[in-house]
């Protein structure tokens, strides 16, 4: 009997009544599903890193509703637009359901043998005849934690290459570089409980009301509820997330880095240092300046591709004098930014009575200078001790569901191994071990990173490319670029998809690929939780997960040993098989992982799980069981680097790869909306989302519109020296640039509105993560 | 013109009292308003949202020649032409938000294509335009008012901050979330239906209705003291 929706809310309504916090999801569930015929089962959402638990309601093999998890300690029952359509995103009309191969230039249906002989043939081929640079494999943050464990596992113990890279080199990449450069391990010693300790917040180039929404919510409420709290958003434009600020910080692109010094130096210089934290905690270090910015000069790159610093250690002093050139008058000039604001977020930082949390995104990581940003805001928190407790810390935020689980964690990257890098003997030697491999296997080398990756394919140093779990050719800067490389003859393209993409269509095989709770997975949020969900309902067609599609290539290339574990011991689970094994990298290494049997019963644990006990704040004593009693502070990432201390670095203001000129009279900058999620593969398929935000827009500020004559919602052409857009005009909308600056987001896949044709492939050379923030454009009216 | 304006206000008392007439045993209950309306007949015309820059309901009817233009002109094809069961507004454009709203063209077409000036030629920006008022009619059914981070009608209103703003409070149930609660602003409010048009519902929870419909109007004899 079908319930009507009003009966259905009643009888949800009385259960939530009888089930209190404590009760398992199974129980509470199992009594809906008498009443309405619809099981429930837990899972973190799909999109954004910021990891709300959804339950999802099943019914007759089919994802019939979603509701936010009320007692999921993020969201607590919450969800946002994106999370409110989770339901829809598995049923688009065009689901890609068979393997295709491409014959005489069209898609031709195939059984999954053929397509997965043909891309082990081709691979095993390209391996045979050119070595293992001739094979890779770009990845994502989207991959469940055990795709992006087999995928390495795959390219480094099996073809024993280190082409693998993730599109989070896209997004984390800087801030991971800094975390393990600064503290000697990857990621935020603080979580999400901060909010609701802190009285300052700082958000650096981060638009989080639109790209984190319930985060946001919880900084908000913060505010509203008790009035000292203040925060600073330091931004080129004005977004929604000014909204709740107390001080806008509207500075010129790039002189973030000129504003973050001034800070530290007018911290010094008043006297606000934290000087027993510093004395007994910090350490300082100079890297090498004036890098470069991995541009291509006549097909020859500038130094960026291969560029490896080389620090040296200097005193407090030297570091002291760096940051006395970076006054706040330099700073003003700079930036645009005046001088006395700068001395007063400078003080509000440091104010020794407030705790302070600083948030950034993609305006920090995002940076030809990213690393340098990203240490620039630890700086900050280190010279005032404001870091490892309750409402004192920096903390990245994430854009992608596991791009700490999957990427970051598991070391989906051209360099990385579940712990450590490829380049370190033990580092090796301990995944040697593991994997069970002879020593020796893995390659010291590292592979291509995302853009070089493009490069060599383009090129055609780089013959097989399997493009997993994310939209690689829409997402690329300067991608027409790319996407012309990739066309040419002797490329082989294959790529894993649910829905065809802008890369789909440049593919050789197609694979049809399981979604979200399509499959059994596992993802980690930005807060160090890691979160479980069983499969829910069946693929459509003969779409199979990233997984499966993984192990059948592996086998057919000669690496089934891999992936040969005794099932028997492990439920018959491969996915518990590999989790076992991979959590043996991180126990008693600082990154401890539970069991898998324990996510399953949870809503997530934050790591390290020592003793059956998740860490809220790493690095001091109380809340981090690797600190231990007296130490107080503890940096243990550099225990064999300088006894436990993390580092201050010395990093200057250098000016952007592309700046605007008489010919490219503009700043772009680009980036998301509310509404969409990355390149809109899934999204753009709900029609509410769609026809909410229905194709890409530019940002203008009123008074260059009317310089050029534009007006809300005319035709603009936008282009620079890579390409062109032509979008509509947004004068005074969501998204309020400063003079000179315009602000496209990526989402569209139109080729002619795609704001790739636009980016400039410049990147940062420490962290190899290309800068959409910022190139030179010019506009003009249709 | 001031002849006009006499028969316009005669025309309007009669239209009005057709549109109370309608509503008659209703009570105005806002979430229902709409839902009642529309049950008059399935080509039944409750109500007209008329294109930008129309003039009074009653008068328009008179001066609108039928000509179809501004249905023409419009580049978003919002505009649509009331057939036979429309009585005496038979002919007249109208606009179905939720279908196509208006877009506010910056050079308003429709406007300038009006032979009559049934549309205000004397409309030149679109903050001068005043096709109706959106109103949240279901606040139980509303994410945003339920802490849902939506709010689409917000940030897709072109005159965000300014007809639509977002007025936030504690959300009590999770202790630490906030509800951001979309606020309609009618002298702001230009009626162009975006927000009706967006809203992700089945049914959408904020419509546009004419002013004439759903604004309320204070006594002429009495003034705040504060405004």
């Amino acid at each position: 009997m079908e319930l009507s929706r009003r009966n259905f809310l009643k009888a949800s309504a009385a259960l939530a009544a009888m089930s209190a916090a404590g009760v398992s999801i199974d129980t509470a569930d199992a009594r809906v599903s008498k009443l309405t015929g619809i099981t429930w089962t837990k899972a973190p959402c799909r999109f954004c890193g910021t990891g709300c638990g959804v339950l999802v309601g099943v019914k007759n093999g089919k994802v019939v509703a979603t509701k936010g998890d009320p007692y999921a300690p993020v969201n607590r029952g919450l969800n946002c637009i994106k999370g409110y359509f989770l339901a829809k995103i598995l049923y688009g009309k065009d689901r890609l359901t068979k393997p295709l191969i491409r014959k005489n230039g069209r898609f031709v249906e195939a059984s999954w043998d053929e397509a997965l002989d043909l891309v082990a043939s081709k691979f095993k081929e390209a391996l045979d005849k050119y070595g293992p640079t001739a094979v890779g494999m770009f990845g994502s943050g989207q991959w469940t934690i055990w795709e992006g464990y087999a995928a390495s596992k795959f390219v480094k113990a099996g073809m024993r290459s280190n082409n693998i890279d993730p599109n989070a080199r896209f997004c984390m990449a800087s801030a991971v570089a800094a975390f393990i450069r600064t503290f000697g391990k990857d990621e935020p010693m603080g979580c999400y409980d901060d909010i609701e300790y802190a009285d300052t917040f700082f958000t650096w180039g981060a638009n989080m009301a639109e790209m984190h929404p319930i985060l946001y919510s919880r900084l908000t409420d913060r505010k509203l509820k008790f009035k000292h709290v203040k925060h600073v958003d330091l931004c080129t434009q004005i977004t929604r997330t000014s909204a709740t600020a107390d001080i806008i910080i509207l500075f010129k692109p790039q002189t973030d880095l000129a504003i973050a010094n001034a800070m530290a130096n007018v911290i010094i210089r008043e006297g606000l240092v934290n000087e027993e934290f510093i004395s007994k905690h910090v350490a300082f270090l100079k890297g090498q300046h004036n890098l470069p910015y991995g541009l291509e000069i006549n097909g020859k790159n500038d130094g960026g591709a291969t560029f490896k610093d080389k620090p040296k250690k200097v005193s407090f002093d030297e570091y002291r004098r760096f940051v006395s050139a970076y006054t706040p008058s330099y700073a003003a000039r700079l930036s645009g930014v005046p001088a006395e604001k700068i001395v007063e977020i400078a003080r509000l930082f440091a104010d020794p009575n407030r705790k302070t949390v600083s948030f950034w995104t993609m305006g920090v990581n995002q940076h030809t200078r990213g690393v340098w940003m990203n240490h620039l805001i630890y700086n900050l928190h280190l010279l005032t001790g404001k870091i490892s407790e309750p409402g004192n810390g920096p903390f990245s935020l994430t854009g992608q569901p596991s791009a700490c689980g999957t990427a970051r964690e598991v070391g989906t990257f051209a360099h990385r191994l579940p712990i450590g890098v490829v380049m370190n003997p033990k580092h090796r030697a301990l995944a040697e071990k593991i994997w069970k491999l002879p020593p020796g296997t893995i390659n010291p080398k590292p592979g291509y990173h995302a853009i070089e990756m493009a490069r060599a394919f383009e090129r055609g140093d780089l013959k097989c490319l399997w493009v997993m779990c994310n939209n690689y050719f829409q997402a690329l800067p300067n991608v027409q670029r790319y996407r012309r490389g990739a066309e040419k003859e002797g490329r082989f393209l294959v790529v894993s998809e649910a829905y065809p993409t802008r890369t789909t269509e440049l593919a050789d095989v197609v694979l049809p690929t399981a979604m979200w709770v399509e499959k059994e997975g596992a993802y980690g949020n930005a807060e160090r939780r890691t979160q479980f969900w069983f499969k829910a309902v069946d693929p459509p067609g003969e779409a199979k997960s990233d997984l499966w599609q993984i192990i059948e290539v592996a086998k057919r290339m000669g690496y089934g040993h891999l992936f040969d574990y005794d099932l028997s011991k492990y439920d018959g689970k491969i996915e518990k098989a590999l989790w076992e094994e991979y959590r043996q990298f991180g126990i008693g290494r600082g990154k401890d992982l539970a069991p898998f049997d324990v996510y399953h019963k949870v809503r997530g644990l934050r790591w390290p799980v020592v003793d059956g006990k998740e860490t809220l704040w790493r690095y001091r004593e109380g809340y981090d069981p690797y600190v231990k009693k007296g130490q107080e502070i503890f940096f243990y990432g550099n225990k064999d680097k300088n006894g436990g201390k993390a580092n201050i670095w010395l990093c200057p203001y250098e000016p952007p790869a592309e700046q605007p000129d008489d010919e490219y009279p503009f700043w772009l900058c680009t980036g998301r909306v509310l509404e969409h999620w990355h390149s809109g593969t899934m999204t753009q398929r709900v029609p509410e989302l769609h026809r909410a935000v229905p194709e890409a827009f530019v940002s203008i500020h009123p008074d260059d519109a009317r310089a050029l004559g534009i007006k809300n919602g005319d035709r603009v052409r936008v282009k620079t020296r890579r390409g062109e857009i032509i979008v509509r005009a947004e004068i005074e909308g969501r998204n309020k640039p400063q003079r000179g600056l315009v602000f496209v987001p990526w989402f569209d896949e139109e080729p002619s509105r795609m704001a790739n044709n636009l980016t400039l492939d410049a990147y940062d050379p420490i962290s190899k993560q290309a800068d959409f923030k910022k190139c030179a454009c010019r506009i003009e009216k249709v | 013109m001031s002849g006009e304006i006499d028969i316009d206000k005669d025309k309007k008392e009669t239209s009005r009292r057709q549109v109370l007439k309608m509503m008659a045993g209703v009570a105005t209950a806002g979430p229902f308003l709409y839902i009642l309306l529309t049950m008059t007949g399935k080509k039944g015309y409750p109500f007209f949202l008329r294109p930008p820059g129309a003039i009074q309901e009653g008068a328009f009817n008179t001066l609108c020649i039928r000509c179809g233009k501004c249905a023409k002109v419009c580049p978003y094809d919002a505009i649509k032409i009331a057939d036979m069961d429309a009585g005496v507004a038979a002919g007249t454009p109208y606009i179905v938000a939720r279908e196509t709203p208006c877009y506010l063209c910056p050079d308003l077409p429709c406007i300038n294509s009006c032979p009559t000036s049934a549309l205000d030629h004397s409309i030149k920006e679109r903050e001068q335009i005043n096709m109706g008022i959106a109103i949240i009619t279901d606040r139980e059914e509303c994410l945003s008012l339920n802490g849902i981070r939506c709010e689409v009608c917000y940030r897709t209103c072109p005159l965000i901050d300014r007809a639509i703003t977002l007025k936030v409070h504690p959300n009590p149930r999770t202790g630490r979330h906030t509800i951001f609660e979309p606020v309609v602003h009618k002298e702001e409010c230009v009626g162009c239906g975006q927000c009706e048009h967006n809203c992700v519902l089945e049914r959408p929870a904020i419509r546009v209705f004419p002013e004439e419909i759903i604004a309320g109007q204070i006594g002429r004899h009495y003034m705040y003291g504060w405004k």
